[in-house]
């Protein structure tokens, strides 16, 4: 027989008791705190990580990073998880990488997009999903013209905002013939047609208009053909391989000595001018930014991106940084809840700031980003050749 | 004459080896990274030239003798090892050189313009032609001389030039590791004229392919004929129809196929 201590299983049953009853006030309150805490920000990057636009890819991550390290990477008191994508050269891959991200990871937005036709590809899928979508980079008109969506913003630029300015810049300060050569695709026919539209509207003559195939390897029958036609002023918009070439052969074949340059800004970028050097020298271009512009936030913005990555900003690293900004502005207002849709396209299309290029805002009809363009010159530096501001030919707006 | 330079190669181990190595395209495109890098750090285009293909061969010879060897006679396992081969060895050069396009700058003594036949041409053209058949010429030369012999021996019966005391294996990774420091040495030439970036060695890949498809696949000379008429409608595409100067590329191949499936020069079987 076991003497049972009647004090000691009184003691034992209390705690237990009392173990259970705490669990029990515990638990309700734990639920309630998870309640309240906010789900992590689930953001889609689609950028080029193979091909010849991977450098760009690069550079609009890396500005994208440096602007949410600077904000402790929280929007609207959510965390931000960036879920990235390949967006290739083939649209129909992009497409296929934002159903993904829409689908099966479910993310709250989208954002990057290097190409034209992937923005394009990726218009329709976006709209019917209703998750907002912030271009960094592709500039094609009608993406926020005829195309525009309610639930796509552009925090780049258009081809048009570029290319029109250029236009009417070059007829009045640099001859009234000009020859013209662009890539054979949405954005170089875009950034010519625009071109041309301003220049013969103030008094200009187009002689002729060369548009080589992207990716082209070779262009001295283009070159040949300038060359034969002796203008004083070339209007140019290749990027990528074609316009470092491109820029190589007009120097080898002697028409840097006597052809100006009028370009879209994106043809004689930092990264290129480093590569052909002196081949771009005295060549105008417009662009929204320019390594050397003066303004506080641009010099912080090199300054820190400089620290952080070991080189020089590029455009697409702005355009990274800005694209970035406009979401975590956004994110803020809503304090994070992006339940309501008619509160989400209020607050994205709301956002305003001081950018490292300046005043940025969006057009309440198109979305497209309102800004400053700047014409910049090629000039000889001490530390290389580099575009320099020469003006700044005010706020651009779209005019959808 | 830089296709040349690009195809002949390829043509070659095609020949002698039955190799198609489609990491070709790649091993051009690290002679151009090689030639870049060498001139630029060096401040020497003309070490650059010699740098890269020795580089090239290097690796041909490593490649051939580690990875290709084993693989004797399985011609489809060869040619699947060789695109594997171009994809790593793409990565790997992007993750060396970055992603970012570069461009070489020609010599000083060749920057600069020479009149010809009344128009000013680039001296760097007229030097990369002069290379090319310079190249051409020392290559069908080699291929007479006993050296060469047994490099044909080898390529048209393997057999019996083993019982003729030739050392095949030899041979092969020579004329292998020769091949790709041609393609090497074609990339550092070209380096000038063209702009590095990724995705560049594929589409080299597939302008030699188009060359020895047109020229023949195993002869020197037809990856020269094939050169030139490539670069001919490219030139003449382009200038006359920009928007189909590919396709007239593609549609000369289809021509050539259908006609004389071995090439213009190239020798059946």
């Amino acid at each position: 027989m076991v003497e049972v201590d009647h004090m000691s299983i009184t003691r034992r049953d209390f705690l237990k008791a009392g173990i259970a009853v705490g669990a029990a006030g515990l638990l309700p309150q734990s639920y309630a705190r998870r309640a309240m805490a906010k789900d992590v920000l689930k953001i889609g990057v689609i950028l080029p990580a193979s091909g010849v636009y991977t450098q760009l890819g690069i550079d609009i991550a890396n500005g994208m990073r440096l602007y949410f390290d600077e904000v402790h990477n929280k929007a609207g008191g959510r965390e931000i998880v960036l879920i990235n994508q390949d967006e290739s050269t083939d649209p129909s891959v992009a497409v296929s990488k934002a159903t993904k991200l829409i689908e099966s990871d479910k993310v709250d937005l989208l954002t990057g997009i290097v190409a034209t036709p992937s923005a394009y590809a990726i218009r329709d899928l976006v709209t019917t999903a209703q998750v907002p979508l912030v271009v960094a980079n592709a500039g094609g008109n009608a993406l926020t013209r005829s195309r525009k969506s309610p639930y796509i913003w552009r925090a780049g630029f258009t081809a048009w905002q570029f290319a029109n300015p250029l236009g009417t810049w070059t007829a009045n300060n640099m001859s009234k013939q000009v020859y013209m050569i662009a890539a054979d695709y949405a954005y170089g026919r875009e950034s010519a047609q625009g071109f041309k539209d301003a220049y013969t509207a103030a008094g200009g003559k187009v002689i002729d208009e060369l548009y080589p195939p992207l990716g082209s390897p070779d262009f001295s029958a283009y070159i040949a053909k300038i060359a034969a036609a002796k203008p004083d002023v070339l209007f140019g918009f290749l990027a990528g391989t074609d316009g470092t070439i491109f820029l190589r052969q007009f120097q080898q074949f002697g028409l840097s000595k006597y052809v100006r340059l009028a370009v879209i800004g994106d043809m004689v970028e930092e990264n290129t001018l480093s590569q052909v050097g002196d081949a771009a020298l005295g060549a105008h271009s417009t662009l929204h930014w320019a390594l050397l512009l003066k303004t506080p936030e641009n010099t912080r913005f090199v300054q820190d991106y400089q620290f952080r990555f070991g080189g020089d900003p590029s455009v697409y690293s702005l355009r990274g940084f800005d694209a970035a900004r406009v979401i975590v502005e956004a994110l803020n207002k809503l304090d994070g809840d992006m339940s309501n849709k008619t509160n989400v396209i209020e607050a994205f299309t709301s956002v305003k700031f001081e950018s490292p290029r300046g005043p940025f805002s969006f057009d309440p009809v198109t979305h497209n980003i309102v800004q400053y363009v700047y014409l910049r010159e090629a000039v000889l530096t001490a530390t290389g050749v580099h575009n320099k501001v020469v003006s700044n030919l005010g706020l651009i707006r779209d005019p959808g | 004459m830089l296709y040349f330079l690009l195809a002949s190669g390829f043509s070659l181990i095609y020949g002698v080896g039955r190799i198609a190595n489609l990491a070709h395209g790649t091993f051009y495109m690290l002679g151009a990274y090689v030639g870049f890098t060498v001139a630029h750090v060096a401040h020497s285009f003309w070490l650059a030239l010699v740098a890269a293909p020795l580089a090239g061969a290097a690796l041909g010879w490593l490649v051939e003798r580690l990875l290709l060897r084993r693989l004797h006679g399985r011609e489809l396992d060869q040619v699947l090892l060789t695109v594997g081969i171009a994809f790593m060895l793409g990565d790997i050069i992007r993750a060396i050189w970055g992603a970012d396009i570069r461009s070489t700058l020609p010599p000083a003594s060749l920057s600069a313009l020479v009149p010809i036949f009344g128009i000013q041409y680039p001296a760097y053209h007229l030097f990369v032609i002069a290379v090319g058949a310079v190249v051409f010429a020392a290559v069908q030369f080699a291929l007479r001389s006993p050296l060469g012999a047994r490099v044909r021996a080898v390529s048209s019966d393997p057999q019996i030039a083993v019982s003729l005391g030739v050392p095949v294996q030899t041979v092969r990774s020579a004329t292998f590791a020769f091949s790709v420091g041609l393609a090497a040495f074609g990339g550092a030439i070209a380096g000038p004229l063209i702009a590095l970036g990724p995705g560049f060695d594929l589409t080299m890949m597939l302008y030699a392919l188009i060359v020895v498809v047109v020229g023949g696949l195993g002869s020197v000379a037809g990856a020269l004929v094939g050169a030139i008429i490539v670069a001919v409608v490219d030139g003449f595409g382009t200038l006359q129809f920009p928007q189909f100067a590919t396709f007239l590329i593609f549609a000369l191949m289809v021509i050539v196929l259908s006609f004389r499936p071995q090439g213009l020069l190239g020798k059946r079987g």
